[in-house]
């Protein structure tokens, strides 16, 4: 053979599996999720990943439809007694687990007692708990101590952590222990042999679960799939996967980097959307215990320095579509945003007014040292925009840029800030977490027992106490409203604004389901 | 011989534990708590508080450190804390591709930088020598993600001859193996290649200069049996040493070249265990990494007796 004929013949050879991988499987659906899905148990963690990980596995009893309000999805209906005391819950005829087991009333039990000691809406079941009993293999009821008008929302919230229903014998795993077995009750069946963390994690459509007979609405209504396979590709790098992603190699991308939005849009083939309506809301949160946050004056003299669109424009960019100001305590867009209060961040902006609140609240240029992960492009944003924000009305900034496994280890401390500890950070917070008070971290002021911060409010517990026991949801707005004015009051934390960062997909997908987290029920190809 | 390769693989034993205590000694110091990153952003001090006390992380630093030495003695690297794996299935998952990519690369880089040397020396100060030695500067000063980058956007975006990213096993059939490892290969081999020709122009030409290439052109040798029969062999065992630190160059590589290409290896799997502070795995790996480069390094002092006789251990 001759030396220029091998070379031909091993360019062939190259080519001939480029013009299969270009033409992929068209059953299967390849996805680049926003990062590495290191573990699996959705009650264990409450990482967002894990949450998307667990909205294909596993079904819940009700689902929240795209008004935000809960929908019957593993149950038929339930039933709530004259009193408010007694919710029964009547599963539907065909579920089954991933096993081939039905799915039963004690299923159902163990899979909410687990869920109870982890997630905060749970913890609330947990407190108002006098019993769960089944009454038959597909019915069991729960009895309340109280009455709690928000119990069917909470089974169904769409956050971190997720209800997920588990066979008995997995959800009977303590919760601060991983599951090692992972039979679901969802639309897909994980491959667990096929996970590779940090690379691949595939599911298979699971044949063996029916679907309500409905349109698809959210994460209720008829979760019906059009391919047999779903890999999700961990993509370290940005370019690379902008690059997968116009070369056929993926399907979809759920976290573009904004300064690759350009690039993704002059592609014909790929669409930039936003897929997540509900958004993730940015803000600055301030550590309560050490000078000079620790005063309400110092946090509140910040706000008319706010520059929301300054923020979602340093995040996401030029373009609007991607981000919303104003934006208050809870989610624009979710029934309880309310614009009470809300001209502190809509009026024009003043630093010189906030220089003069500082002033005037007795700001001695404490160094304010502010946490900033440079791994987490829309998060170093904004602690960038805050760090300049606080440098032009005369603060002694101290911005510390460092990886995100030292950011969340960092802000656990409660030492000073000379001894390790810090002032601000910035984050962002999944808009269905921060749509009610009951999941809204940030506006707790439950101090050493809460959230990072350590914010100490008896008002603001005490109307979350409230809305938890709220009869309907005019009364839920009512005390939303209120709960927003006491946090311009008290700033615990600030709102920075909306972000809808968008997600790139080829656009031979169709039908995504929109509002929140990626879903791949009713998506289809073509 | 035998008995110093065997008294040099013992000899590994002291350096692994050094190795296993540094390790350990600079993860226990080192800043972030996997308890935080596993609780999630949402997570009360308390929930982080009861992870790290269910993982153990609250013990002290000689009991922890004493029971996983006890567990590597017994073969067992322990459990991710993350993924609830054993260490050594996930080392298992991620060897082939970064193993493919390394011998790929040190073929590759062998075989065309070892002839650029012998050639830019045999013609040196020509503008065969100037262009070798601009591609070694090139070679060592741009990046390796850069390179990848230009790659990739080259033969994948605009030619659309190469896949992007992925790995595809060995056992999937050679070509397709070799579609995803190519360009991964070249972009990771350039400082290896650049370093490698330096290093064989640099010993040739000062073996050029002996008097016994003069003795072997007086004789009507031929030029090519001049340059790689007689100078070759004699220059050899500097530039096998260059192969055999050129390893390090090699790890340290991986770990962006799988990044930029997605390729699911070792590399990748020691920064993401990096990331999230999952110990277990790094310790793993590190060690791994340590044992494959004292591993080569005596395979690189056994092949010198290969190219040089005189040397006997």
């Amino acid at each position: 053979m001759k030396r220029r004929s091998l070379l031909w013949g091993s360019g062939l050879a190259l080519a001939a599996p480029r013009l299969a991988l270009g033409q992929g499987n068209a059953r299967t659906l390849r996805f680049v999720p926003q990062g590495n899905l290191a573990n699996i148990d959705p009650i264990w963690t409450t990482t967002t990943l894990a949450r998307n990980h667990a909205l294909m596995v596993y079904d819940t009893l009700f689902g929240l439809g795209k008004d935000f309000q809960p929908k019957p999805q593993m149950a038929a209906g339930h039933e709530v007694s004259a009193d408010g005391l007694t919710t029964t819950i009547t599963l539907r005829a065909d579920l089954r687990f991933h096993d081939g087991q039905p799915v039963l009333a004690r299923d159902c039990i163990a899979s909410i007692a687990r869920w109870s000691k982890r997630d905060v809406l749970g913890q609330r079941l947990a407190a108002l708990l006098e019993e769960m009993k089944p009454l038959a293999d597909d019915r069991f009821q729960i009895v309340l101590k109280r009455p709690w008008h928000g119990l069917i929302w909470a089974l169904g919230k769409p956050s971190a952590n997720l209800c997920a229903i588990m066979p008995e014998r997995v959800a009977q795993t303590d919760p601060f222990t991983q599951i090692t077995e992972y039979v679901g009750s969802g639309p897909f069946r994980f491959r667990r042999s096929q996970w590779v963390p940090g690379s691949i994690a595939a599911y298979e459509r699971f044949p063996g679960y029916v679907p309500r007979d409905e349109p698809p609405d959210f994460l209720a209504g008829g979760k019906v799939v059009h391919f047999d396979r779903v890999e999700w590709h961990v993509m370290p790098d940005p370019a690379t996967a902008a690059a997968a992603l116009q070369n056929n190699e993926i399907d979809w991308w759920e976290t573009p980097l904004a300064d690759l939005l350009p690039v993704l849009r002059r592609n014909r083939d790929i669409a930039v959307e936003v897929v997540n309506t509900a958004g993730a809301l940015g803000m600055i949160r301030f550590n309560h215990l050490h000078p000079p946050f620790d005063r309400p004056e110092i946090r509140r003299a910040i706000l008319p320095a706010i520059e929301q669109r300054s923020f979602m424009q340093a995040a996401l960019g030029e373009d609007p579509a991607l981000w919303q100001v104003p934006a208050g305590t809870f989610t624009p867009g979710t029934p309880l945003a309310t614009d009470a209060g809300l001209e502190v961040l809509s009026s024009p902006r003043d630093p010189e007014a906030a220089k003069r609140a500082l002033a005037a609240a007795g700001y001695k240029n404490e160094r304010v040292v502010i946490l900033s992960p440079t791994d987490f492009p829309t998060i170093n944003a904004l602690s960038e925009v805050a760090a300049d924000t606080l440098r032009r009305i005369g603060m002694n900034v101290d911005l510390q840029a460092m990886d995100w496994g030292t950011l969340v280890q960092r802000r656990t401390k409660r030492e000073s800030p000379a001894e390790g500890g810090w002032n601000i950070f910035c984050t962002t917070w999944e808009g269905l977490d921060v749509s009610v008070p009951g999941s809204h971290q940030p506006i707790r002021g439950n101090g050493a027992q809460g959230w990072t911060g350590w914010a100490t409010s008896p008002r603001r517990e005490a109307l979350r106490d409230a809305w938890f026991d709220a009869p309907d949801l005019a009364a839920e707005r009512k005390i939303a409203a209120d709960i927003q004015m006491l946090v311009w009051d008290e700033a615990p934390f600030i709102p920075l604004g909306l972000l809808r960062p968008p997600q790139a997909y080829r656009r031979s997908l169709t039908n995504i389901v929109t509002g929140g987290p990626p879903l791949f029920w009713n998506v289809r190809r073509g | 011989m035998f008995a110093y390769a065997v008294r040099r693989v013992l000899a590994t034993i002291p350096v692994m534990a050094i190795v296993a205590l540094f390790v350990f000694s600079l993860l226990y110091i080192a800043p972030g708590d996997p308890a935080a990153v596993i609780a999630g952003d949402q997570a009360t001090p308390q929930d982080v508080e009861r992870i790290r006390a269910s993982l153990g992380l609250d013990r002290p630093f000689l009991v922890r450190f004493g029971e996983w030495v006890w567990n590597i003695l017994n073969g067992n690297m322990g459990v991710s804390i993350f993924t609830n794996l054993p260490v050594t299935t996930m080392i298992q998952q991620r060897i082939e591709p970064t193993l493919s990519l390394m011998v790929l690369t040190l073929c590759l880089a062998v075989s065309i930088a070892v002839p650029m040397g012998v050639i830019a020396a045999w013609k040196q100060g020509s503008w065969i020598d100037r262009a070798v030695m601009g591609f070694a500067v090139l070679g060592f000063s741009v990046p390796v993600f850069v390179v990848g980058y230009v790659l990739a956007y080259i033969f994948a975006l605009e030619l659309d001859w190469l896949p992007v990213q992925g790995y595809t096993a060995f056992r999937e059939g050679f070509f397709p193996w070799l579609e995803n490892l190519i360009l991964p290969a070249i972009a990771l081999g350039g400082v290896y290649i650049a370093l490698i020709a330096r290093i064989t122009r640099a010993t040739m030409l000062e073996v050029l200069q002996q008097d016994y290439i003069r003795t072997a052109r007086a004789k009507g040798a031929g030029q090519r049996s001049i340059l790689f029969l007689h100078a070759l062999k004699n220059a050899a065992v500097p530039i096998v040493t260059v192969i055999g630190i050129g390893v390090a160059l090699l790890i340290g590589g991986a770990v962006v070249t799988e990044s930029v290409f997605a390729i699911p290896g070792l590399g990748r799997l020691t920064v993401d265990a990096i990331l999230r502070r999952d110990y277990p795995v790094i310790q793993g790996v590190v060690l791994l990494f340590s044992f494959v480069y004292v591993l080569v390094n005596l395979l690189i002092d056994l092949l010198y007796t290969l190219f040089d006789p005189r040397i006997r251990y």
